[in-house]
């Protein structure tokens, strides 16, 4: 109700978001995965965050109550809103939508106000994710991030732009774009600045870029068939050492590798004060000490921005102090030179973003690692609009969250499925092929090995059933595959007709994603979503 | 040699291949597990038709690598000459699926030495 | 066979003793032997089997390609440069072709 969510808001101010006990002569301002989210949203954090090997029980495999217990945050207050899934349409009525690039803009220029020196980072995964993203290639959120002043950015989803048009951006940029992992793949020679060295306060600061890893693998390596990614850890050390050897005072990672894969490549690469780690769209309201490495995990779509304070003395981090803003968009008052940015990019597309194309009953979110309700939506509408057995939907971590009575605009559609290979197929597969790639997509996810996961969730199916034992190697963790129309176990022999999008392969056929979405949408009027009980978990 | 042949072969001979390609190459010899060699290979496939992979042999005379997973093992072998600057060299391979890549250094007193690196190569799909 | 490009890099000066980095690109399908054409007929194996690099007659390194070395063989090496000179490359196909690539090297 109104009142309620009056008395709720009067619990939080702008001041006391911003409020920070400085430290130190150095601020880093760090924010990732905003994926063109310009305009605030609702963001259910997951349920099913499952860790594995070293990582299980550890943060940010920690959801929940016990995230809650684990960081000291009563139930049902901003923080637990802004952190943890549970109630979450409830006090997403009383708390308001997060994040909305303008509010960041507030934040930044406030922490820029008190730290002039502030180094302002971005973690990539910035300038996809929205129709107008796509409609502009990413411009909206190039100015968007210009005009905040970014001064180094990572990238991952950026590449599916394809290399000209990142290119084209990076000529332009007014600040590096770091991948000390981005190699030219035919002679293997650095592609791109691996770091960039900033002066502020006397202090020498070494900011090293880390690309997504596994570009050409999670997304269509066809778009970017000049380059080569890879973890490099040897480049990462390399580089780091470089960097010591110039006489730096603190080592900055800007990695997209995703959390595990930061936390191993921490405890492997001496040398680095911190990473800022990106990808995986963690937020963790602490730091994580690997060694003497701290970690920073700031969420995604621009519902926080870190601050982290850092005292600095003699090429040494003597300490640290962090706070994992949150962007309560109803509190922060907007930036209204970004706002106008926002809005001037908004403008020529406005009547198909605001076209209601459906309204929803039900709570439609993504995040989780085996299903999300926008997944069963999506799975729905292509099996009955592509008259289909087997829907798979892939397990990417964008995607807002809308609340039980909202209506569905295009833009919301797009939120959740826009891409520059939206392409949805209709094709045979048989049951073999499917467990193929369930196993290979779960090896993915829960190899104990980080540095052999990529950082999606599993691939969500539509039609079909399966089990899956997390603690099991690969061909050995997906078992009791039925199919949910008829109860029968999926035959490896025989083909069945499968639906899916954002197929990597180069020429994939079919309508666009968010237009089939539309269509089913337009004919259902409203969205009244079962619990999805067809994936059975063990081994946790 | 040849590819072409192997390849015909029926399928239970290639269970042991890869061990016998190793034993080829060091004549029977025992080819130990040890620091003498470094095979340096992604962790993930970016694509398994094109694979890079580094090995490093301070003092060894050849390197040759084996990938037992793909339907020939034998991938290639470096001899180094008395001008080489070092023991080491890089090169892209070719990786039918997910297995062990092994590098096998001869050093120059005669022994063996290997090391493997698990390369994983994946459908793909899907990301954050 | 048409379309076989050879190319080096090889830094143009270096300081007698230096090691220096070499790397070669090859242009070629390196067939495998293991493919069938569309009739299901294998289609035969044609690749770059060998590789050499001598520096004023002198070997560098020898090395010996298998099928399952990719299309448009990648080679990195070092080498030691003791005086002015000339490298040389020999690519050494199925066909009994060999392509030749060479490159001076000024040493102080
Ligand atoms: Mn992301
Ligand atoms: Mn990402």
């Amino acid at each position: 109700s109104r009142w309620s969510r009056a008395m709720a808001q009067q619990s939080i101010t702008q001041d006391q978001l911003l409020q920070f006990e400085p430290l130190g002569n150095v601020t880093l301002i760090h924010i990732t995965d905003i994926h063109a989210q310009a305009m605030p949203i609702y963001f259910r954090e997951p349920e099913i965050n499952l860790g594995v090997g070293g990582a299980k029980g550890r943060p940010p495999h920690v959801t929940g109550a016990d995230f809650l217990k684990m960081f000291n945050i009563e139930p049902n207050t901003p923080d637990a809103y802004a952190l943890t899934y549970e109630n979450f349409t409830d006090l997403a009525k009383s708390y308001g939508k997060m994040g909305g690039m303008d509010r960041v803009a507030t934040v930044v220029k406030a922490i820029k106000a008190e730290r002039p020196d502030a180094l302002i980072l971005d973690g990539g995964d910035t300038w996809h994710g929205s129709m107008v993203a796509l409609k502009t290639k990413g411009q909206n959120m190039v100015d968007i991030m210009n005009k905040l002043g970014v001064e180094a950015m990572t990238s991952h989803w950026e590449w599916t732009y394809g290399q000209d048009r990142v290119n084209e951006i990076v000529d332009g940029l007014p600040f590096p774009f770091l991948g000390a992992n981005i190699f030219d793949a035919e002679w293997d020679e650095p592609a791109y600045e691996p770091y960039k060295i900033f002066e502020r306060n006397g202090t020498q600061i070494a900011v090293i870029g880390q690309a997504f890893p596994y570009m050409p693998i999670a997304n269509p390596g066809w778009m970017f068939p000049d380059y080569s990614f890879g973890i490099r850890e040897e480049r990462m050390q390399a580089m780091v050492d470089e960097v010591r050897a110039k006489g730096v005072d603190l080592v900055v990672c800007l990695s997209h590798n995703g959390f595990d894969v930061d936390h191993k490549m921490a405890s492997r690469v001496k040398g680095i004060d911190v990473i800022l780690t990106g990808h995986t769209h963690d937020a963790v309201p602490e730091p994580i000490l690997v060694g003497e490495t701290i970690l920073i995990a700031s969420g995604s779509n621009g519902k926080f921005v870190s601050r982290v304070d850092l005292d600095v003395r003699d090429g040494k981090m003597m300490g640290f102090r962090h706070k994992l803003i949150p962007i309560f968009s109803d509190v922060i008052e907007p930036d209204k030179e970004m706002t106008d940015v926002i809005m001037g990019h908004r403008e020529p597309y406005k009547a198909e973003l605001e076209e209601v194309v459906g309204e929803t009953n039900s709570l439609l979110y993504r995040r989780g690692n085996f299903n999300g309700t926008w997944d069963d939506l999506i799975c729905e509408a292509m099996l009955e609009e592509r008259d289909a057995e087997i829907a798979m939907s892939p397990g990417v971590r964008w995607g807002p969250s809308l609340i039980p009575g909202q209506k569905i605009t295009m833009e919301d559609v797009l939120n959740a499925t826009s891409m520059t290979y939206g392409e949805n197929y209709r094709s045979e597969m048989s049951g073999e092929m499917i467990k193929t790639i369930l196993e290979d997509v779960a090896d993915n996810i829960f190899n104990s090995d980080p540095y052999y996961q990529q950082g999606g969730d599993m691939v969500r199916v539509g039609g079909m059933g399966y089990h899956i034992d997390v603690s099991k190697p690969i061909g050995e963790r997906i078992s009791n595959m039925t199919l949910l129309k008829d109860g029968s176990d999926i035959d490896p022999a025989r083909n069945y007709v499968v639906t899916g999008w954002a197929s990597v392969n180069e020429g994939t056929e079919g309508p666009q994603i968010w237009d089939v979405i539309a269509d089913h949408l337009r004919k259902i009027k409203t969205v009244d979503l079962k619990p999805n009980d067809s994936v059975v978990v063990t081994g946790i | 040699m040849g590819g072409v042949a192997a390849s015909m072969l029926p399928l239970p001979a290639l269970a042991d291949a890869g061990a016998d390609a190793i034993a080829k190459f060091t004549g029977g010899a025992d080819a130990a597990m040890g620091d003498g060699v470094t095979l340096t290979a992604p962790e993930i496939a970016e694509n398994g038709n094109t694979v890079p992979i580094s090995v490093d042999a301070p003092g060894a005379t050849e390197i040759a690598v084996f990938a037992p997973g793909n339907p020939t093992p034998d991938v290639v072998t470096f001899k180094f000459g008395p001008l080489a600057g070092s023991q080491m060299a890089s090169t892209r391979i070719r990786l039918s699926k997910t297995q062990d890549v092994i590098a096998v250094a001869k050093m120059a007193d005669g022994s063996y030495v290997q090391a493997k690196s698990t390369v994983k190569v994946t459908i793909g799909g899907c990301g954050g | 066979m048409k379309g076989v490009r050879p190319r080096v890099k090889v830094p143009k000066k270096a300081s007698a003793g230096d090691t220096i980095t070499i790397k070669t690109l090859i242009s070629h399908p390196m067939e495998s032997g293991q493919r069938k054409d569309k009739d299901g007929n294998v289609i035969p194996r044609e690749i770059i089997n060998r590789f050499t690099c001598d520096f004023n007659g002198e070997n560098v390194i020898d090395v010996t390609l298998e099928p399952a070395i990719s299309t448009n063989p990648y080679i990195e090496f070092e080498a030691k440069v003791p005086e002015s000179g000339e490298f040389k490359f020999t690519w050494y196909d199925d066909d009994g072709s060999t392509y030749e690539d060479s490159q001076k090297i000024e040493v102080s």
